[in-house]
Formats: structure tokens, sequence, C-alpha cells
């Protein structure tokens, strides 16, 4: 596997890579979200109890999924950029970040909207939600750590450390709703045994969950990409591919 | 070597008494805030003081921890040790416990002072005790954290707040609680377990980001 991933570590080989992968990872993400979307607010049955309301899942449990699979991923560039001193794994941790946050901030939003009618509260200071505000932060600290320096290698390197020093929040997230008793109830996808959802909504909220994981890394490409036009724009190859003078 | 270290940070501190005794006349103030914006309504403070505490504690050490690493950083000191490779670990460790006792140790000396202002009861008040002579090194341990991280960033300030602040949410909710449950005359052995957990986890893996972010800073 090193011997496949180790070119993806020269700049201009990745910008191809992502170049070639975006389309296809947008592609297949809006059709699959489209799908798993519709599916899950439109046909999807209603619950018993919560009524239509019950289709705020379709948008919640992936997001808020995602922001912590978002987090690890970071945290693991973070680690290569740290320990292996590669560039573009420092490149690629700024790149991951803001979409993070997004997918943070979504998860809370959703969440609130979905906690109002359901628990008659906004916002209510269990472990589950507190935690989720912390990995807002952390996103957020990464993001400013870096801006706060005017040598970017420095930056990117220091926000770096603390994207790997967070990852602590990511289990303590997870297990939240195991080891407090919390409003929010426990996990129904994310165990061992059968799911505790019924499978008429368990396989638009799994399609639509796999549409999210796939705009992710539509969107880290495109990020990554970004970013590595933006390091490397003095070289030549940027010249050639850009065709500029 | 920690010893030599930390000898010439107590001297350090001995000759600057304000990086130390502004954090300790700031906690009194944000104290007595709180009953003139609250109201000087005893049931009321008395419920209220756990957080209070904390809250001015986590504040007033916060304070203290924007200067730790500036003067060492511009006069290179730290430039001398990580050049050297020696002693980073010790220096950390030696900065963190001066750091603790010019900050953290006060506070803790301070707070029947504090109880008695409150009106915060006797079971109350031991608990109170225990719960910043366990979170106040950690408290230490993180600022020292913070500090290193934003060492030679431009606009430390404000930044190395919003960084730390969420990582003191843990440690608040677990002191608070403990103070809570033994103003209700409660066993709190489990929060007062949770802090040490906390404490030994930070204080065995902490140092090590510390000194890995000392190195990033000055290369």
């Amino acid at each position: 596997m090193f011997k496949w991933l180790h070119p993806l570590a020269k700049p201009e080989t990745l910008y191809r890579f992502c170049g070639h992968l975006f389309p296809w990872l947008m592609l297949s993400a809006l059709t699959i979200l489209l799908v798993g979307n519709v599916w899950g607010l439109v046909f999807a049955p209603q619950d018993y109890q919560q009524f239509d309301t019950v289709r705020i899942m379709y948008i919640h449990v992936p997001s808020a999924l995602l922001s912590m699979s978002t987090y690890t991923m970071m945290a693991i560039a973070a680690f290569i950029a740290l320990v292996w001193q590669v560039k573009v794994a420092q490149w690629s941790v700024l790149a991951i970040a803001p979409i993070g946050a997004v997918f943070t901030a979504i998860s809370l939003l959703t969440g609130m909207a979905w906690g109002k009618p359901m628990w008659g509260t906004w916002w209510e200071w269990d472990a589950r939600l507190t935690s989720q505000l912390i990995l807002l932060f952390l996103y957020l600290g990464v993001i400013a750590l870096y801006g706060a320096f005017s040598d970017r290698q420095t930056g990117g390197k220091v926000a770096s450390l603390l994207a790997v020093i967070g990852v602590v929040n990511v289990p303590i997230i997870h297990f939240s709703v195991e080891w407090w008793h919390t409003l929010h109830q426990g996990a129904s996808i994310m165990k061992f045994d059968t799911p505790s959802v019924h499978p008429s909504m368990l396989w638009p909220l799994l399609i639509s969950l796999l549409g999210f994981y796939l705009l992710m890394l539509a969107l880290v490409c495109l990020r990554l990409r970004t970013a590595i036009l933006e390091h490397e724009q003095h070289r030549p190859w940027v010249r050639a591919t850009l065709g500029g003078h | 070597m920690v010893m030599t270290f930390l000898r010439r940070e107590l001297v350090l501190l001995a000759r600057q008494k304000a990086d130390w005794l502004n954090p300790l006349l700031f906690f009194i103030i944000v104290l007595t805030l709180f009953p003139l914006g609250v109201g000087p309504e005893p049931n009321q403070l008395r419920i209220m003081a756990p957080g209070i505490v904390w809250i001015a504690a986590l504040l007033s050490v916060l304070l203290a921890a924007e200067r730790l690493f500036r003067d060492d950083y511009r006069n290179g000191v730290i430039e001398q040790l990580v050049a050297s490779r020696q002693g980073v670990m010790a220096f950390v460790l030696a900065k963190t416990a001066a750091n603790w006792l010019s900050t953290g140790l006060p506070l803790v000396l301070l707070s029947p002072v504090v109880a008695m202002l409150l009106g915060v009861d006797k079971a109350a008040f031991i608990a109170m005790m225990l719960t910043l002579l366990l979170g106040t090194p950690m408290l230490s341990i993180l600022s020292v954290l913070g500090a290193a991280l934003t060492m030679s960033a431009d606009k430390g300030g404000i930044l190395l707040a919003l960084l730390i602040v969420p990582l003191y949410i843990p440690l608040l909710i677990f002191a608070s609680a403990a103070i809570e449950a033994a103003g209700m005359g409660l066993s709190y052995s489990g929060q007062l377990a949770i802090l040490v957990a906390m404490l030994l986890l930070a204080l065995a893996l902490v140092p090590l980001a510390v000194a890995s972010a000392l190195r990033i800073n000055v290369s």
C-alpha cells in the first residue's frame, strides 16, 4: 500500500490524482444524495411518535457522523504531517478543517431544530451536545491557529499538533451517550448487534450517509487542489499545467 | 535538571511579582463582581458558588498563561534549549510546576476566604478545596500547552483563550458537579476520581505535546 501511496506525496501527482477523482466523486455524491434525501424526506414512513420531524434524521445523523470521521481523517493527516514531514499532508489538514467545521455546525443546528419539538428545548447542556460543541471549537481553533502565524510552515505544523491533541474528544463524543445519562438517545446504527432502526428508514439513512461521505471526499479533493496550487504557485509544473506565463 | 529549571523559574517569579499577583487580584475582583451583579442574596450565592469559584479560577489562570513563554521566547532561551537538544522536557515540567505554584496553589490557599465570602457551608467548602487542589494542576498543564502552541504567533492573546477554554470545559463540569453534590450532602468521590484520572492522563501526555510545540515554534 505504501508503494501505491508514496507517489501521491508529490504535490504534482496528487493534484492530477484529485483532478481525476473529483468529477466522479462529485457526480456520484450528488446523485446518491438526491436519491437518499428525496427517499428520506418524501417517501420514507413517518415515525409513530415523532411524525414528520423524524425526517430531520436524514440530515442530522449523517452530518454528525461525518463531523467525527472528518476530524479523525484530519488528525491522521496531521499525524502524518508531523511525523513524516509530508507537506501535502499538512496542507490537507487545512483543506479538511473548514469542511469538518461546517458538518459539525450543520449537525448542531439540525439537532437544535429537532430538539425544539421533541425535547421542548433548543439546547440542553448534556454530554453529547457539549462534546459536539467542543468539536466545533476544536475545528475553529485549528483554523484560527493556522491563521495566527505569519510563517505558513510553522502555522501549519502548530495547527496539525492541535488537531492531533484534539482527537481525544472523538471517543468522548461517541461514548458520551453510554457514559452519562443523557437526553440524547443512544447509538442506533453504529453498534455491533442489529440496528434499532426499521429497514424502511434505515436504507434511506444509509444512502444519505454514503452521499455525505462522497460529498466530503469530493470537497476535500477540490480544496486540496486549490491548496496545492496556492503553495506551489511558483513551481514550473503549475505554470505548465495552467498555461500561465 | 528539573530542580535547576524550577529554581530559575521561581527566582524569575519572585522578581516579577506582577506576573503572579495580578491574576490573584483578578480572581478576587471577579469574585466580588458576582454578588454585585446577581444580587447579594445569600441562598442564591450559595447555590452559584461552585460555578463562580471555578470560572474565576479559569479566567485568572488564563490571564497568567499568556506571558508563560513570551519572555523566554523573545530572549532566545527556548531556542538555545531546543538547539542543545537537552532538557526540553525538564524545562516544560519545571514551567508547569512553577505555574501551578504561582497561580494554582494561591487559589487553593485563598479558597477559605472565598468560601466565607460566598457563604458556602462546610461540606461544600471541603469539596471546593479538594477540587481546586486536584483541578488547578490540570489548568496549569493546559495553559502551558496553549502558551506553547501560540508562542510565536503574531496574534497570540485572544487566540490562547479560544484554544484553551474548550479544553477546560470537562474540568469545569466535574469540579462544579463535585461541589454541588457535596453541598447537597451526597458522596462526590466519583467526580474526584475522574478529576484525578484527567490530571494523570494530562500529566503523562501533554508535556510531550508541549515539548514538540516548542520545537515547532523555534524551527
